[in-house]
């Protein structure tokens, strides 16, 4: 990888450019190498070894590699929302009948790693597995395909979707990174199969596991693209203390963690090693937000809702949060560097933007005193994770502070916290929303009513930004998706306060100077197949 | 068995009534117990900053300062900032608060549970004795850090549950020893005398058992204090502790403390050496109590 | 002494069965739903027709006193049965962990019982001496310092270290590889965490071994060896610390068995899959199977460990066996 490629003004998103520190930058566009076997860090482990019931990159991580998907986001260009390859077909096709049928082409002589040929009906079997789940399957991503009408294989090189409408969220839907292509065989057998077992056509083949310790992998020497994989092989060592990680990749135990560090770690790391580390950074498709609780008094006020907003800084956090925790671009609902997102002008309007914050603050008390809430007490719940959840919820109360507000926190390990969460056992709480492929038609679905996206936990009621959010999926002109995307941005931050962003994290990677071919993306679910990594040693 | 396991019983407390030599005998103390005596006076200064915090602590101390981010120690921020550019010397000071509120509240009720069951269990003795040393027996045999971890998980993080987490563990450990003791009392004629002369069961258990166990008693706080002190750390170090913003020693080693271990040292070190410091004494305190409080380990 | 040691082992009976009882409402007062867990990472929309099928897969939907019973008759027949979190069975899940726990447990009670004995006898042979203070201060530094603290300090030692002194850092490996396999590989990994971990638990028996060794030194025996002109080093080695020993070696024995499913910090802050990061997963999530399989093997191996220390002492001091 070079810093020039990566700085290309070619480069859809400005703010996607990579930064990197050191001289990790070779002198030409050196030859990528073959062989050698590359450790990395996974924080977490998945339940199970099956990508479309898992929604945590935990799995990601080390399973990618095992699998090949329809199509991918291009590993060349990972910061795009729009540009995507194919993996397994052909060429990316141009929709027929209106935007309603896509019809795919599959690469011929394409093998599973047990010598078995890989043809269309696996793919369909896989994405039928997906989107219509038998009883009894899980699927997490059955509301991704809400559009597919059918799904089918007319020969064994030819994969037909039909949709009930046309809709700019299918193909980025597609290359979703968990729909791997599973074996028609093996589904048949048990459709859970691939719940503890592996068998793929990725570009690496698995070796082993250990529980609680690691995967391994090695390369598969019948890979479709000739001369990849580069590496022999890969392991992936679960550590789940992040100190721990980041000390691992100064010891060279491991050489990269593709989750993020926080930038203390990353200036630490440079500093201990300077031209042996190369740092990736992006901002990233992950956003934190802080949701009251509609139902609870006095949050039912819109009033006391909007004064939360307002005393909170934004923009100076922006500047200073980045610095201890892994946030930085002030946004909205939709992800700050998309076409559909507002512009910097259009986002000062709406509350808790605004660019003078004395001013807002003052509006944030006016309006607590004409709600008879001048010396609000609650609490605030969180999730019990360091980075980001801690650090932004702290600097949140201290925000809060600032307009006589005095909250304490509550940290929940996952389960209990989404216990309370479903049960509106709370005040307020912290939330995420976390995407793959950026795509804020779909992304901003977590803030619909209640009844309606089943993932926003405010417990309001709301069918007007229900219907905006339905007619953006609906419309292909993109002017008419910016203007409802505006009002849709202004209705939940600001007139009906029903929830509210934080600020949307950045990706930092310091990694090992001699892992090439690994182009950062804004999520950490992408882009992770290894195929085009190598090592310079 | 615990720490005190081979305390022995029948002890005298000493006579507090004169107050006269009290001094003479603090110098006594002193002189034939140096190292208590230098835990008492760090368990004294953490009484003074707890209770003058207000007037000691040179800064609100959960109020961010972002133009002064993990500033070393100087002359207006002794221990140096935090990663919130909050006072770090501050924050130990009102942190005193937290661990004793947390180390005494935790071992006092802990004990004085276990005081209760103990001298209870060996008063009724015969089945109720079995079956209540069955139940001791797993509430010790269950691993400590896992009842805390499924207390919290159970109610939630908090200065008070995380006291509810680590009072649990202490009361079997405190209900044992003080059980042994009240064995032997049991056999004592006046027991037999109380009985005879037909007190009650709580009179007898309050008036003439309870004060002659005193000795163990006050033996198992001391020395709980400090492994309190040291849980809410260990805890803290789950996530599941006390919670920011609180300003408490154990949170303080979390999170920052490993990010910033080496580039920032002080955000970790200070809050490290104020619990090693605090266990440090409440130890060595607590032994001394044990030498006085148990002539037997007493020098010739 | 048959009839003693019968009635002991029958009494592990209802300790045994109690913790069953402590562990299995403990893990259902816990808020959250394991299925829920699993199939949304916690967030995110669960059909919920798919929750009550895993419900029921797991065996979830009976009579909580139907799963008691279940999980007791199985733990009576040795079947553990699976993890609800990953499927796995059980027993391969555990045996897995178990190797690495063994090993830390048995180095760092060996570290403490190196530093325990001789530094408790110097303690006690120089009682209120300036070298007593030493050692005790050192020995309850030990316990003073927060484990995790303890190694942070060792890994960051190590990197800055090596770094200055060969050029590059490095630090203990953060993958297990059986000691048979590679024990050089194995031990540069495991030694720092027994080291820590020894020396912290070497404070309770150091203690231990001062105060044992203190009574037994005003003991009459000891007294008349003294008057009989013996040298005190013989007197200390030939019959006090013989003696003193037996409660020394007793609470070695019984943090031995703490060590086996306590070492839950030590563990994270070294990346070692032992039982106590295993214990620590299970419980976040969710995983009510494995917890009490853990929960009843820890508190297995720290009764057995008691009984046998129990058996010692009644061999050894007949007076216990007829009280």
């Amino acid at each position: 990888m070079r810093l020039t490629q990566l700085m290309r003004p070619a480069f859809a998103l400005a703010a996607a450019a990579v930064v990197a520190v050191g001289f990790g930058v070779p002198p030409a566009k050196a030859a990528p190498k073959k062989g050698g076997v590359m450790t990395f860090v996974v924080p977490d482990e998945p339940p199970s070894w099956d990508g479309h019931r898992e929604t945590t990159f935990a799995l990601i991580h080390p399973f990618a590699p095992f699998y090949s998907l329809l199509i991918k986001v291009n590993p060349e260009n990972p910061s795009s929302p729009t540009d995507f390859v194919c993996d397994l077909c052909t060429e990316m096709p141009k929709p027929a009948d209106g935007g309603k049928t896509y019809t795919f082409k599959l690469r011929q002589g394409v093998k599973f790693h047990d010598g078995t040929p890989l043809t269309a009906h696996d793919v369909v079997a896989s994405f039928k597995k997906i989107i219509s789940p038998p009883k009894g399957v899980t699927s997490a991503r059955v509301a991704y395909f809400v559009m597919v009408d059918s799904v089918s294989a007319p020969d064994n090189h030819t994969v037909v979707f039909k949709l009930k409408y046309p809709s700019g969220a299918f193909i980025p839907a597609l290359a979703t990174p968990y729909n791997f292509i599973y074996s028609k065989a093996k589904l048949d057998a048990d459709i859970r199969w691939y719940e503890k077992n592996v068998m793929g056509s990725g570009p690496f083949k698995f070796v082993a596991r250990e529980a609680g310790a690691f995967v391994k992998g090695e390369r598969n020497k019948d890979f479709y693209v000739k001369d990849r994989p580069y590496l022999d092989g890969f392991e992936a060592i679960f550590s789940s203390k992040q100190a721990l990680r980041v000390q691992a990749i100064r010891g060279d135990r491991a050489a990269i963690e593709f989750r993020g560090f926080p930038p203390k770690s990353r200036d630490d790391l440079v500093k201990a090693l300077g031209k042996d580390i190369t740092v990736q950074e992006s901002p990233w498709n992950c956003v934190l937000l802080f949701t009251p609780n509609s139902k609870k008094k006095p949050f039912d006020d819109v009033r006391v809702r909007r004064a939360l907003t307002l005393a909170v800084d934004r923009w100076g956090g922006s500047k200073h949060l980045s610095q201890i925790a892994i946030v930085k671009p002030v946004g909205g609902v939709s992800y700050p560097d998309h076409p559909l997102a507002p512009k910097k002008a259009e986002l000062e309007q709406i509350a808790g933007f605004w660019p003078d914050i004395n001013k807002s603050r003052a509006e944030a008390k006016r309006l607590l005193k004409e709600a008879g809430q001048e010396n609000l007490k609650f609490t605030l719940i969180n999730r019990a994770i360091d980075q980001p959840y801690t650090i932004v919820g702290t600097w949140l109360i201290d925000q809060w502070r600032q307009i006589g507000v005095t909250v304490d926190q509550k940290m929940d390990p996952t389960g209990p916290f989404y216990a309370k969460l479903r049960s509106s056992d709370f005040d307020v709480t912290m939330d995420f929303n976390c995407q793959s492929v950026i795509n804020p038609l779909l992304d901003i679905g977590k803030f619909l009513s209640a009844d309606k996206g089943n993932e926003s936990y405010g417990g309001y009621t709301d069918r007007t930004l229900d219907k905006m959010f339905d007619d953006m999926n609906r419309t292909g002109d993109e002017a008419e998706q910016k203007k409802l995307m505006l009002a849709f941005e202004k209705r939940v931050l600001d007139e009906q306060a029903h929830s509210f962003v934080t600020l949307w994290w950045n990706r930092i990677i310091p990694h090992r100077s001699y892992v090439k071919g690994w182009k950062v993306s804004p999520s950490h679910y992408l882009n992770q197949d290894l195929a085009n990594v190598w090592l310079d040693k | 068995m615990t720490v005190a396991a081979d305390v022995r019983t029948e002890i005298e407390l000493p006579d507090r009534s004169e107050t006269a030599n009290w001094w003479s005998r603090v110098r006594q103390f002193v002189r034939r117990n140096p190292l208590g005596a230098a835990g008492a006076i760090v368990i004294i200064v953490m009484f003074i900053m707890a209770a003058l915090a207000d007037f000691i602590a040179p800064y609100n101390p959960v109020a961010n300062a972002f133009d002064r981010l993990h500033q070393p120690p100087s002359l207006e921020n002794w221990f140096g900032t935090d990663q919130f550019g909050r006072d770090v010397f501050s924050r130990i000071v009102y942190g005193a608060r937290t661990a004793l509120l947390v180390g005494f509240v935790s071992s006092f009720i802990g004990a004085s549970i276990g005081l209760v069951l103990g001298v209870g269990s060996a008063y009724f003795g015969g089945r109720t004795d079995l079956i209540f040393q069955r139940i001791l027996d797993v509430f010790m045999a269950f691993p400590l850090i896992i009842m805390a971890l499924a207390v919290i998980s159970i109610f939630g993080t908090g200065a008070q549950n995380v006291i509810i987490a680590i009072t649990i563990p202490f009361i079997p450990r405190c209900a044992r020893v003080v059980r042994s003791s009240a064995l032997a009392i049991r056999e004592m004629p006046y027991i037999d005398a109380a009985r005879a002369n037909g007190f009650s069961h709580s009179r007898i258990i309050l008036r003439h058992m309870v004060p002659n166990v005193m000795a163990p008693f006050l033996i198992m706080i001391t020395a709980f204090v400090g492994q309190a002190i040291l849980l809410e750390a260990s805890l803290s170090y789950l996530g599941l502790g006390v919670q920011e913003p609180t300003p408490a020693w154990g949170l303080m080693l979390q999170g920052g403390a490993e990010e910033y271990a080496e580039s920032a040292p002080w955000i970790a070190i200070f809050p490290g050496i104020a619990i090693s410091l605090a266990v440090f004494g409440f130890s060595l305190f607590g032994d001394a109590v044990r030498d006085e409080l148990d002539p037997k380990l007493r020098s010739q | 002494m048959y009839q003693y040691t019968l009635k002991r082992m029958l009494l592990m009976i209802p300790t045994l069965l109690g913790a069953g009882i402590l562990v299995f409402i403990l893990m259902r007062l816990i808020p959250g739903d394991i299925c829920v867990l699993r199939m949304a990472g916690g967030s995110g929309y669960v059909d919920p027709k798919a929750i009550a099928n895993c419900h029921a897969e797991l065996g979830l939907d009976r009579s909580p006193v139907m799963q008691f019973l279940d999980f007791i008759w199985g733990f009576a027949r040795f079947d553990f049965g699976n993890s609800m979190w990953t499927g796995r069975p059980i027993v391969e899940e555990i045996s897995l962990r178990f190797e690495l726990s063994l090993q830390i447990a048995i180095m760092a009670t060996l570290t403490a019982i190196l530093l325990a004995i001789p530094l408790g006898t110097i303690s006690a042979v120089k009682q209120n001496t300036w070298i007593d203070y030493l050692v005790r201060g050192f020995s309850i530094a030990g316990i003073a310092m927060p484990s995790f603290w303890l190694g942070i300090l060792i890994i960051l030692g190590l990197l800055i270290t090596t770094k200055s002194v060969f050029g590059t850092p490095w630090m203990p490996p953060i993958k297990y590889v059986p000691i048979w396999v590679d024990p050089l590989y194995n031990l540069s990994m495991t030694i720092f965490p027994a080291l820590a971990t020894g020396y912290r638990y070497s404070a309770v028996a150091t203690r231990m071994t001062r105060s044992a060794l203190l009574e037994v030194l005003r003991e009459d025996y000891v007294r008349t060896a003294r008057a009989k002109g013996l040298v005190q080093q013989v007197i200390i080695r030939r019959h006090a610390l013989k003696n003193a020993l037996l409660p020394v070696v007793t609470i070695i024995g019984i943090e031995f068995a703490f060590l086996m499913g306590g070492l839950v910090v030590t563990e994270q802050v070294f990346n070692l899959n032992g039982l106590g990061k295993l214990f620590v997963a299970s419980v976040s999530n969710h995983d009510y199977a494995m917890t009490q399989a853990l929960v009843m093997l820890v508190v297995a191996i720290f009764i057995f460990t008691n009984f046998v220390v129990d058996i010692v002492y009644a061999w050894l001091d007949p007076r216990i066996r007829y009280k």
